[in-house]
């Protein structure tokens, strides 16, 4: 299955295989091994792409019931078309994207927010390449959709914990909107085979 | 009777101590392990570095090396030099890391120091910087990991933040006559340390209980872990919860709330050390 997710100009393609059969070495006995390879849209991925997949297997190994397919193999590969910003949500709503549309059973959905806070304390949801260079400090969040909880969070430049928790709850209304997006996508998908 | 249970249900055995509010080694849910640290070329083993430290959680024991070397500033950025952080987690540490090219942890470890020095601000680049668009200084820091009892980040922090307060770096000159830089190593300055940053690890248990100071066997049974870095203005330099378990937001509060006190307690520790190797 592949699913492409573009936000403004940001663009990333998501491939999900599996449950497929695992290599002897990788498989894990009682549950689906994940793994996630995202590559660049130029040059060899790097350490930053390293620190970046870790996020984001860690993140579906949370809510993927893995334990329904024990020893098999869950390869999901992102591919960046295009960067303008908030790059890495962009991933993140792509890899649930992609676990929706495989039919992956999941214990809860979750989706990509960043937040950047401007010199002047203005907080801007899902800002342009320029607008994260600008700013103090960008948050990006993985926000699940039951209770909205904090799946994952990740954070570039310094800020005050009041302004941390102040992002938190801008991406946590903000997911709402995204989760409407999925069930929409979804419904048009299924609604015309 | 009780190590068969530890080997064959290791998360029953675990529940039953966290069910008293404390742990197999005898923590309690908010309690570090002894945490010591070595700082310089007479306790630390590291001779030929311009910044060593040693720093040991427990049984994790993380040592940082800091090497300066100059080079030509970047085109785009002439007037700052270069930070190169590198953890290594060699085979030596766990059985769990093999021989070889570095695994997805180190990477993801060394960008989160790289972004940690970057965020907090510690060492501004600016500072390293010799003579604008001909001469910087590079700072290699190498952090290895000697022996892997969980909670890697705090320690690699710790050791980065240690050794570095330790760099002494030569005062270089450009000969205007012939180009060429000269090195004066008798007269050294320490290096401007502007921030402090400290990193505190907690895993989460079961969904709902946080643990701080995972060894290596909690962080195997653990759901997710959170790592939260303040400096000494109360100030979040890094929240980094790679997935796992999903947390409210009180609950994040509460972990920030601890790194904030632990960064006091590691302050002291830093400064009492600093201040007993320094020649009066």
């Amino acid at each position: 299955t592949v699913t492409s997710l573009s936000p403004g100009d940001t663009s990333v393609m998501a491939g999900l295989y599996g449950p497929a059969e695992a290599k002897v070495s990788k498989e894990l006995p009682d549950r689906a091994a994940l793994e996630v390879l995202l590559r660049p849209k130029v040059g060899l991925p790097g350490v930053l792409e390293r620190s970046r997949e870790q996020l984001l297997r860690q993140t579906c190994e949370a809510v993927v019931l893995g334990v329904l397919h024990p020893r098999t193999a869950i390869s999901l590969v992102l591919q960046v078309l295009s960067d303008a910003g908030s790059l890495l949500s962009c991933c993140l709503n792509a890899a649930c994207m992609a676990l929706l549309d495989a039919g992956l059973p999941l214990a809860t959905l979750f989706c990509g927010v960043t937040c950047a806070l401007q010199p002047d304390g203005t907080i801007l949801l899902d800002p342009s390449s320029r607008q994260e260079q600008e700013a103090r400090a960008i948050l990006t969040f993985a926000i699940a959709s039951s209770e909205r909880k904090v799946l994952m969070a990740t954070t570039k430049g310094s800020c005050s914990v009041e302004e941390m928790q102040q992002c938190l709850a801008a991406a946590q209304r903000a997911a709402d909107t995204i989760f409407q997006f999925y069930r929409d996508s979804v419904r048009r998908r299924y609604s015309k085979s | 009777l009780s190590i068969c249970s530890r080997t064959v249900e290791p998360l029953e055995y675990y529940r039953r101590f966290l069910k008293e509010n404390c742990r197999p080694d005898g923590r309690e849910l908010g309690e570090f392990r002894t945490t010591t640290v070595n700082i310089g070329k007479c306790l630390c083993s590291i001779t030929t570095a311009d910044g060593s430290a040693l720093v040991k959680l427990g049984n994790t024991t993380v040592i940082c090396g800091v090497k300066a070397e100059l080079a030509a500033p970047a085109v785009d950025s002439a007037n700052k030099g270069y930070i190169v952080p590198n953890v290594e987690l060699p085979s030596l540490c766990a059985e769990r890391f093999r021989s070889g090219p570095p695994g997805e942890e180190a990477q993801a470890a060394s960008q989160f120091i790289a972004d940690v020095i970057e965020n907090s601000q510690m060492i501004m680049k600016e500072d390293l910087c010799i003579a604008n668009g001909k001469l910087a200084w590079v700072l290699y820091c190498d952090i290895i990991c000697l022996d892997y009892d969980g909670n890697l980040l705090d320690a690699s922090v710790f050791a980065l933040l240690a050794a570095l307060k330790n760099v002494h770096l030569p005062l270089v000159t450009i000969n205007e006559e012939t180009g060429l830089s000269e090195v004066n190593l008798k007269q050294k300055n320490p290096l401007v340390v502007r921030k402090h940053p400290v990193a505190t690890s907690f895993a989460i248990f079961d969904d709902t209980l946080l643990i701080v100071d995972p060894t290596a066997e909690e962080e195997d049974l653990a759901t997710g872990t959170v790592t939260i870095v303040t400096d000494e203005e109360g100030r979040l330099c890094s929240v980094h919860k790679p997935g796992g378990s999903p947390l409210t937001g009180a609950k994040l509060q509460d972990c920030i709330t601890r790194a904030i006190t632990r960064h006091k307690e590691v302050k002291k520790l830093i400064d009492k050390v600093i201040k007993s190797i320094t020649p009066k």
